[in-house]
């Protein structure tokens, strides 16, 4: 293989990863901070998706954006509602969202599947005309993403130090003191949802726009999963005792990571339908492994006590 | 000050499990009250302070802190005006985030959007200093890594940052060894008497119940039975307090660890 398929395939990862990697950074805020598994993020990734290509074909790239986020919100603010309103259990309250989505996906796009954006204005198509002739015309795309990416670990940086941030990630810790902090973790969940969600919509709207077509389908690779092998791989170079901002850009490093094994795997004629379980299986392997060896370390103590009694 | 009336609660209504845990109490605090509350287990005395705090809603009855009706009012937003200290060291502070973060959300200041300044780090390391712990100079080092002592001491600056009407104190000692005990609660009454802080506190020590403030309650089933303050109080011994309990209850007082004292806190 020469140098220059080697460095388009690990370019085309590294575009995979940044895309992803608004996801891990939206489940960054909702998993590891508010402590909420929000399993609604497959079909929002999707609604993200949907809303941005209708925005992008009627003739607004940019516009796209917000639109996507700002659907992200509202899918987040009905998760939160259910949750911490309605009585719902909060793993239910994600999955019902989801599946309600997939109907307002094809509702949106007039029960069509896919949408296809080859002649379309997009934010990537802008930026490729902007930097033809420089020597980042063949990266444009890389432009995009790590730009928007940075923002997006600024901010985060920049909110979780806010009061708002912090009561976000007191909730997820010890929600009792944040009622005794005159705070209603109520409130502090639903913003932490709507901010998640606005982010794993963009992922998918930057998703669609990056591959020139929207597909109902396109999350059911398990979107989730993936994002959160990701923030778990992320998790293991800059883990829970370090800063905030360590913290996420582990989550892109995660993210970028994941894509990049992946990108060998399939060379090394792994079968592409193998992601699923790959990823079902990270996600096992790390939150099992640290429980794991504290059992074992039980179960060895109790075979020696086992024995000692043998002997006596 | 604390008004409450004809307060009552029932868990699990209707069912065969039902506990009449609050039985029509009425109980009058005044300012600047430091009271002690005793009963064996199960008597209702954290269930008062459930009430008070709002953990939950009251069957019937009306609360009133300082002249307005809290009955209905959310746990939170009472929360500005009481603060409280549960016998779990760990239940008052966030354990992932650091000192002057912990210290930031219980100081409640500003909008939203603020962030830690300067001034406040000094001011937080000024309160830090009067535990006498050396927390000040571990303000970043997250709360999770600090002993139950510790941990205690600091959800009691966390509660009386902003200085509360009323402070509920609920066997905020019981959980640490002899000697922090001791310590927390020295700094308990310098700061409650600094402030002049209105306070309630469950405890089993029959002795420091007699100790520390200026009138003693004692509950059982859901009522207060016995409520001793002034010249009657001063020369009340602990054996006195169990025959009381007798009198008022028509039982024993059951509880080993209430009669043995004045060594398990």
């Amino acid at each position: 293989m020469s140098l220059d398929k080697i460095l388009s395939l690990v370019q085309t990862a590294v575009e995979l990863g940044l895309v992803y990697s608004l996801t891990v950074l939206a489940l960054f805020l909702s998993y590891s901070m508010l402590n909420v598994c929000d399993l609604s993020t497959d079909g929002c990734f999707t609604f993200g998706a949907a809303v941005g290509t209708l925005v992008a074909l009627s003739g607004h790239p940019w516009l796209s954006i917000p639109a996507a986020m700002g659907a992200g919100m509202l899918s987040g603010l009905v998760t939160a509602v259910l949750q911490t309103r309605m009585g719902v259990q909060s793993l239910l309250a994600g999955i019902v969202v989801n599946t309600g989505l997939y109907s307002v996906n094809l509702a949106l796009t007039g029960s069509k599947a896919q949408l296809t954006m080859t002649k379309t204005a997009t934010v990537f198509t802008i930026l490729k005309e902007k930097l033809s002739g420089t020597f980042l015309s063949g990266q444009y795309k890389l432009v995009v993403l790590a730009v928007i990416v940075t923002l997006v670990v600024i901010f985060l940086s920049l909110f979780l130090r806010t009061r708002l941030g912090l009561s976000i990630r007191a909730t997820g810790c010890n929600a009792d003191m944040v009622r005794s902090s005159s705070i209603n973790p109520i409130f502090t969940t639903t913003v932490g949802l709507c901010v998640s969600n606005a982010f794993t919509a963009l992922s998918g709207c930057l998703m669609a726009q990056q591959q020139k077509s929207f597909d109902i389908s396109m999350a059911s690779s398990g979107v989730l999963t993936v994002a959160l092998a990701s923030l778990l791989i992320g998790g293991v170079f800059f883990g829970t005792r370090r800063s905030i901002p360590l913290r996420a850009i582990g989550a892109v490093i995660g993210a970028i990571l994941f894509r990049l094994v992946y990108t060998i795997a399939l060379r090394l004629h792994m079968p592409a339908f193998m992601l699923k379980l790959v990823s079902a299986v990270i996600v096992v392997l790390t939150i099992s492994v640290p429980y794991l060896k504290n059992r074992a370390g039980l179960l060895r103590r109790r075979y020696q006590a086992a024995r000692e009694r043998g002997a006596a | 000050m604390l008004r409450i009336s004809d307060v009552s609660k029932t868990f699990n209504p209707g069912t065969a499990d039902a506990k009449l845990a609050l039985d029509h109490l009425s109980l009058h605090v005044n300012k600047g009250d430091f009271i002690s509350i005793i009963g064996a287990n199960g008597a209702g005395k954290s269930t008062l302070f459930n009430a008070i705090c709002g953990s939950f809603f009251t069957d019937t009855g009306t609360i009133f802190l300082d002249g307005k009706n809290i009955t209905m009012q959310p746990e939170h937003q009472r929360a500005r005006q009481i603060g409280r200290l549960f016998q779990d060291p760990m239940r008052g502070s966030a354990p992932d985030m650091s000192i002057e973060e912990n210290l930031y959300l219980a100081a409640g200041k500003g909008g939203w959007l603020s962030r830690i300044t300067g001034a406040d780090r000094r001011a937080f390391r000024d309160w830090l200093a009067l535990l006498g712990m050396g927390l000040e100079n571990r303000m970043r080092a997250p709360v999770g890594l600090l002993s139950g002592g510790q941990r205690q001491a600091l959800t009691l600056l966390m509660a009386t940052y902003q200085t509360p009407k009323l402070l509920l104190l609920d066997e905020h000692t019981a959980a640490l060894d002899p000697a922090t005990a001791e310590k927390v609660l020295t700094l308990t009454r310098s700061i409650v008497e600094e402030n002049r802080i209105t306070c309630l506190m469950i405890t089993h020590n029959m002795q420091s119940a007699l100790d520390l403030g200026n009138r003693t309650l004692m509950m059982d089933r859901g009522r207060v039975i016995y409520d001793v303050s002034g010249e009657e109080r001063s020369r009340l011994t602990i054996r006195d307090l169990t025959e009381k309990f007798r009198q008022a209850s028509g039982r024993a007082l059951d509880n080993d660890r209430m009669l043995l004292g004045t060594e398990d806190e």
